[in-house]
């Protein structure tokens, strides 16, 4: 034990590395009742295997520019992305069973033009200023919106008198402790409900950007990474809030962009400055929506038949399985 | 006797159900009729009282008389009143007939908060109820983070450039854009349309004009740039096309839709020249764009 204990660690300064250090076969850093010299030995420890993994790089990178051109490829980093678990539903471009389910849904109509969206946009009851701002924000990046307080009035009523008046979206904002947090959105004739939970709202002003607002032409809309059936189902819903042909004058995109689950909302002005440059300016408001419950017909908590729910348990335990 | 119990709990010694506060004593004995400490109302102190309990919404009154002081477990007598108010009164009178006027009184009052409350329950419940379900921090915290690490991974900006170029090179935007290789593309892959004859007129009009003026406007450049080689004549002219170029844009601009309100010079076609503008707007747009 008298070679090991090495340097009095009572200095302060840096343990400084030796050269050999040894060791009996069976001893182990943790076995070390006193606190502080276990500690030391451990930093020693941590050290050597950090030199040790440096050597390793260094030797490799030799071998490989020793080879030159017969060297193997380079390992490809893995990433969450890579290792996804793979998702049976996920859609395959050439599908005929989706397309056809496609044409058949309850958005046929809006991607055959025969509908043009108009879209009511209310909160919770009682919504405070931020919900509020919000909400006017909204309605100028989605062309054809109206906002409407609640009052307390009872979903179930609304609806049908947003039918009767041709509405073909519903959005409703909660709120909780003045942030809005949630986001429900029915699409009317009898359409899927989708509930997401809403969280990273920034409203105009508190985005980092000098641009204008947005103007009244239509923007284009992006739907990024939308795999599975159930994303493909979301990414149409999504889309179906947009007019269907935007106005290219306006040079305006909102995005929706798919990251583990989570979706990005962006909106932003786009300029072309070469063919193969272009730069884009942040305008409108962002916030990040996770999907929480889709249900078949409109929103009714009790009795709606439920397409799909988040479940923790389940869903949560694997940190390589999404579902959108 | 109760005159002696009062006297006991009332002011002098501890009574478990007295609450003190700065202005009042409450009595916390459930079989209290006013829920206040006083003589009249103290059920231990009184050997004949009466109270109105309510129990999963109908209402029972209590008596206790003293003929039953000495069996704790008969003490309380309960009888069960009608769900209609005013026979329920009547009720309450009968059987508290002969009795003081205040515990009858009391009684009364205390059965007709009863029932309003009760009616105010009912009413709530068919209302819409507030749902208040609580967040679990461990979840919250957890969904945060993913959250942040998904941004990271996702690279907006690059994604949505990437698309928009994508979208471009499909030809979604038609006409609107005009770049010379893309101009070319089209040339190679459809018969030209208008504009693009136009926009390739103009081009060989300015190469007609440099051919002229290359003459004496070389020697100047040759003398101004240090860097760039003075061999290499192309560069040069290249310059003046741009510049030529860029006079005849700016007289076109009109012709263009809606270019104007963000980024105020014009575009440049040769990645020379690009280079020296790069460097007076590319900070502000990454400054937007991160």
């Amino acid at each position: 034990a008298g070679e090991s204990s090495g340097p009095v660690p009572g200095d302060g300064a840096g343990p400084p590395a030796p050269e050999r250090v040894l060791f009996p076969p069976t001893f182990s850093v943790s076995e070390i009742k006193n606190k502080q010299r276990r500690h030391f030995m451990f930093l020693r420890w941590k050290q050597q295997q950090r030199k040790e993994k440096l050597a390793l790089k260094k030797k490799r990178r030799k071998e490989r520019e020793a080879l030159g051109d017969k060297a193997p490829p380079k390992a490809i980093p893995k990433t969450i992305e890579n290792q996804r678990v793979y998702d049976e539903t996920t859609v395959d471009p050439n599908d005929e069973e989706v397309a056809f389910d496609e044409a058949t849904d309850e958005f046929a109509p809006y991607f055959n033009r025969q509908t043009v969206p108009k879209i009511l946009i209310t909160t919770s009851d009682r919504p405070r200023g931020r919900t509020v701002r919000f909400c006017e924000q909204l309605a100028t990046v989605i062309p054809n919106s109206h906002v409407y307080y609640r009052r307390g009035l009872a979903l179930k009523r609304i609806i049908p008198q947003c039918i009767a008046r041709d509405f073909t979206d519903l959005i409703v904002i909660n709120e909780d402790r003045k942030i809005p947090n949630g986001l429900v959105l029915s699409h009317l004739p009898d359409g899927p409900t989708a509930h997401f939970r809403m969280s990273s709202v920034r409203l105009r002003k508190e985005i980092k950007r000098k641009g204008k607002e947005p103007t009244e032409h239509v923007p284009e809309v992006i739907l990024n990474n939308f795999t599975t059936r159930l994303g493909h189902s979301i990414g149409r819903m999504l889309a179906a809030l947009f007019p269907h042909d935007p106005q290219f004058i306006g040079r305006q995109v909102a995005t929706f962009h798919n990251q583990r689950d989570y979706i990005f909302f962006r909106f932003h002005r786009y300029i072309f400055k070469s063919e193969k440059k272009v730069g884009i300016q942040e305008l409108g408001p962002r916030f990040t929506l996770k999907l929480r419950s889709l249900q078949k017909g409109t929103f009714d908590s009790k009795f709606g038949e439920y397409e799909w729910i988040h479940k923790r348990r389940e869903m949560d335990t694997n940190r390589r399985k999404f579902h959108l | 006797s109760p005159q002696v119990v009062w006297s006991m709990l009332g002011n002098r010694q501890f009574c478990s159900y007295k609450m003190t506060t700065k202005t009042q004593n409450f009595c916390r004995n459930e079989y209290n009729l006013t829920g206040l400490c006083n003589r009249s109302s103290c059920p231990l102190a009184n050997s004949q009282y009466a109270t109105v309990r309510e129990e999963k919404g109908r209402c029972y009154l209590y008596m206790k008389t003293i003929e039953r002081a000495a069996f704790p477990r008969r003490l309380w007598e309960r009888v069960l009143l009608s769900k209609n108010y005013e026979k329920a009164l009547e009720e309450i009178d009968e059987n508290l007939i002969y009795w003081p006027r205040f515990l009858r009184h009391k009684c009364k009052q205390r059965f007709t908060k009863i029932t309003q409350y009760l009616i105010r329950i009912r009413k709530l419940t068919l209302r819409r109820q507030r749902k208040l379900v609580p967040l679990r921090r461990k979840i919250e915290r957890r969904e945060n983070r993913r959250e942040e690490k998904a941004l990271i991974a996702a690279q907006l900006d690059n994604a949505i450039e990437k698309e928009l170029l994508e979208r471009l090179k499909q030809d979604t935007y038609g006409d609107i854009y005009n770049f010379p290789i893309h101009a070319f593309d089209k040339a190679l892959q459809q018969q030209e349309a208008e504009s693009e004859s136009d926009s390739d007129a103009e081009r060989e009009e300015d190469d007609d004009e440099d051919v002229d003026k290359r003459e004496f406007v070389e020697a100047e450049d040759s003398e101004l740039s240090d860097f760039e080689d003075m061999d290499k004549l192309e560069t040069s002219s290249e310059e003046e096309q741009e510049e030529e170029e860029e006079v005849e844009k700016k007289a076109s601009h009109s012709k263009w839709k809606g270019k104007t309100p963000l980024k105020g010079p014009a575009r440049r076609k040769r990645p020379h020249i690009e280079m020296e503008y790069e460097e007076e707007t590319e900070p502000s747009t990454k400054t937007k764009a991160a």
